[in-house]
């Protein structure tokens, strides 16, 4: 952009930035607000003209999950129009203030991703970061064998990872790389493997004689914690990822589960059981006590996952009538119900949540939740795959 | 107040002017996308595995801790032919969440360590199994717990621990029963024995 232009743009939005603000007494204008209680945002309405058939339907899927909802005109807070005659045009304009949000060409890729490139940009000028080219890994079952797969967030563009014909488990993204550490069957044993997925390689990462589950890794990605039965008992331990003996962090007679690591890599929490009663706890990742997260009372807490900007633990809570997505503060206190499902994974940006949900005959589809508005969606199903679960977000 | 609303719906109007002739003249600016090949995940080649013990590994060495019986490294028993069939009459239940032996599951165990006994050649592998009503992962882990009580439980009859391997399926491997009622998550809340013969014997 020009000088000349850059300043009147600044000009433009200063002159209009002062007005807004003195008319805000008179005129209610809606502003946007981190709300947060989870659950209980409003949905950001919008309208759609112009956009046609995949363009149309995959904007609506990434707003819907990232909490807008679509309306018509009149009643938008913002007006999306555009068009997608081989490549998308689109804008972004705010009625109430007569503001041009987004106004941009995309070419390239295909019109899908375009799409999403759209919805990132509109989502970013709202100021939050977008979720729409972001990868989710989750594993895919057909009956007794089980693979990994990895796909764009909205479960198009399918990639296999596995083709072993064994059973998988519990994929972790490496942050900020290209890999996964996953459980395999395929050595005839519960083993962690690290793959590489740019290149396909893989190794045996933990393969003691017991059970070698749930791998987490920490944010820089200097070590991975995991659940060993090497002992005699089921524990968690932390590595160095480049090897070495793992340390022993818990020393219990009950079993341990599902940790993940805090974003500063100070505390790692997991599912715990003590005295016959189930909760979350955190030990420090150097080692010592555990300390319980309160839950606020929510039966049977599995499965936690600190979100990235460390203000939320999302996990499962098992009630008698089916399980829950339940979200608490990290550090224990009042926990929020969202939604039935299982196995929540935060999404980069803190805001959305994908899980899985159980649809019958034992089988679970995926769905991303927005946690301020609770409204959530499934995600396309990988074709010929009739379970699809243990989703995790790449970030 | 009036007269204060119109000149501030006059000043919005002015900016918009200027926006609309300053902001918007120019064409739309255009994001060029990555081909559709970027960030492609390479798969794993068929059979593909570097050799275990780049990492952390097969952890041989493990000294004895103050609880529970150390596992034999992984694979100590690679290539024994399995038997299934043998032991299914001993195939160990147990309640809903719960890893603890019944007293109605005791007699079981013991007729496990006495073939072993009897058997001394062999060794076997403990499989712990959950029905589908936990979460997936706490499922692995109780499995694994409840293949690990039992493995306890023929040591303390006398096996030596190093006959002795466990593995979870958590509900991975249902018993062939298609119900989702409590009739088919008794099945499938169960240890397997799975005897291990010595290759060739």
């Amino acid at each position: 952009m020009k000088p000349t232009n850059a300043l009147l743009t600044k000009l433009c939005l200063l002159a209009a930035a002062a007005a807004a603000s003195r008319l805000m007494a008179q005129v209610e204008i809606p502003v946007e607000k981190r709300i947060e209680i989870p659950g209980q945002a409003r949905p950001i309405l919008v309208s759609m003209s112009g956009l046609t058939g995949e363009a149309a339907s995959t904007l609506q899927f990434d707003l819907y999950v990232q909490g807008f909802a679509f309306t018509n005109a009149q009643s938008a807070q913002y007006l999306i129009s555009g068009s997608n005659n081989g490549n998308l045009q689109a804008r972004v304009t705010d009625p109430h203030n007569k503001s041009t949000l987004v106004s941009k060409a995309y070419s390239g890729a295909s019109l899908r991703r375009q799409v999403h490139a759209f919805a990132d940009d509109f989502v970013q000028a709202l100021g939050r970061k977008g979720i729409a080219q972001t990868k989710i890994a989750c594993k895919g079952a057909n009956g007794r064998t089980s693979e990994i797969y990895v796909t764009d967030f909205d479960g198009h563009n399918v990639q296999p990872v596995t083709k072993d014909n064994s059973i998988v488990a519990a994929p972790c993204w490496v942050p900020g790389h290209l890999a996964l550490y996953y459980v395999s069957y395929k050595l005839d044993n519960a083993d962690i493997f690290y793959h590489d997925l740019s290149t396909g390689a893989r190794r045996a990462f933990a393969r003691f004689g017991g059970s070698n589950i749930g791998p987490a890794v920490s944010p820089n990605g200097n070590h991975v914690a995991m659940v060993l039965s090497k002992d005699g008992w089921v524990d968690l331990y932390v590595s160095a990822a480049a090897g070495g003996d793992p340390k022993r962090l818990t020393r219990s007679p009950q079993d341990e589960s599902s940790p993940c690591w805090s974003p500063d890599g100070n505390w790692i929490c997991l599912a715990a059981k003590e005295r016959e009663r189930r909760m979350l706890c955190k030990v420090p990742a150097s080692g010592g006590a555990l300390k319980q997260i309160g839950t606020g009372g929510t039966p049977s807490p599995t499965e936690p996952d600190y979100s990235p900007d460390g203000k939320w633990i999302a996990y499962t809570a098992q009630y008698r009538s089916g399980f829950q997505i339940c979200v608490v503060p990290a550090e224990g206190g009042a926990a929020v119900s969202l939604v039935e499902g299982e196995d929540p994974s935060w999404s980069p940006n803190s805001r959305t949540l994908a899980f899985c949900r159980r649809r019958g005959g034992g089988n679970y589809v995926l769905s991303l939740l927005d946690v301020p508005t609770k409204q959530y969606k499934d995600v396309s199903r990988i074709s010929g795959i009739s379970s699809q679960s243990q989703p995790s977000w790449a970030r | 107040m009036k007269l204060n609303k119109f000149a501030n719906l006059m000043v919005i109007g002015l900016v918009l002017t200027i926006a609309a002739s300053g902001c918007r003249k120019k064409p739309v600016n255009t994001t060029v996308l990555p081909g559709s090949r970027a960030g492609r995940v390479a798969e794993a080649p068929p059979g593909g595995l570097l050799t275990p013990g780049t990492g952390v590994s097969t952890g041989e060495g493990v000294g004895s801790t103050p609880s529970g019986f150390p596992m034999n490294p992984a694979g100590s028993h690679q290539g024994w032919p399995e038997d299934a069939q043998a032991l299914k009459a001993e195939t160990v239940y147990f309640d809903f969440d719960s890893s603890a032996i019944k007293a109605s599951e005791q007699s079981k165990i013991t007729a496990v360590a006495d073939y072993l006994k009897s058997n001394s050649a062999k060794a076997v592998r403990v499989e712990g199994n959950c029905d589908e009503r936990g979460t997936e992962e706490y499922n692995r882990a109780l499995g694994e717990r409840r293949a690990q009580a039992v493995r306890a439980e023929l040591i303390n009859l006398g096996i030596d621990p190093t006959r002795v391997d466990t593995k979870t399926w958590g509900k991975d491997n249902p018993a062939n029963d298609p119900g989702h009622d409590e009739t088919a998550w008794r099945k499938n809340r169960r240890d397997d024995f799975i005897v291990l013969s010595p290759p060739g014997s």
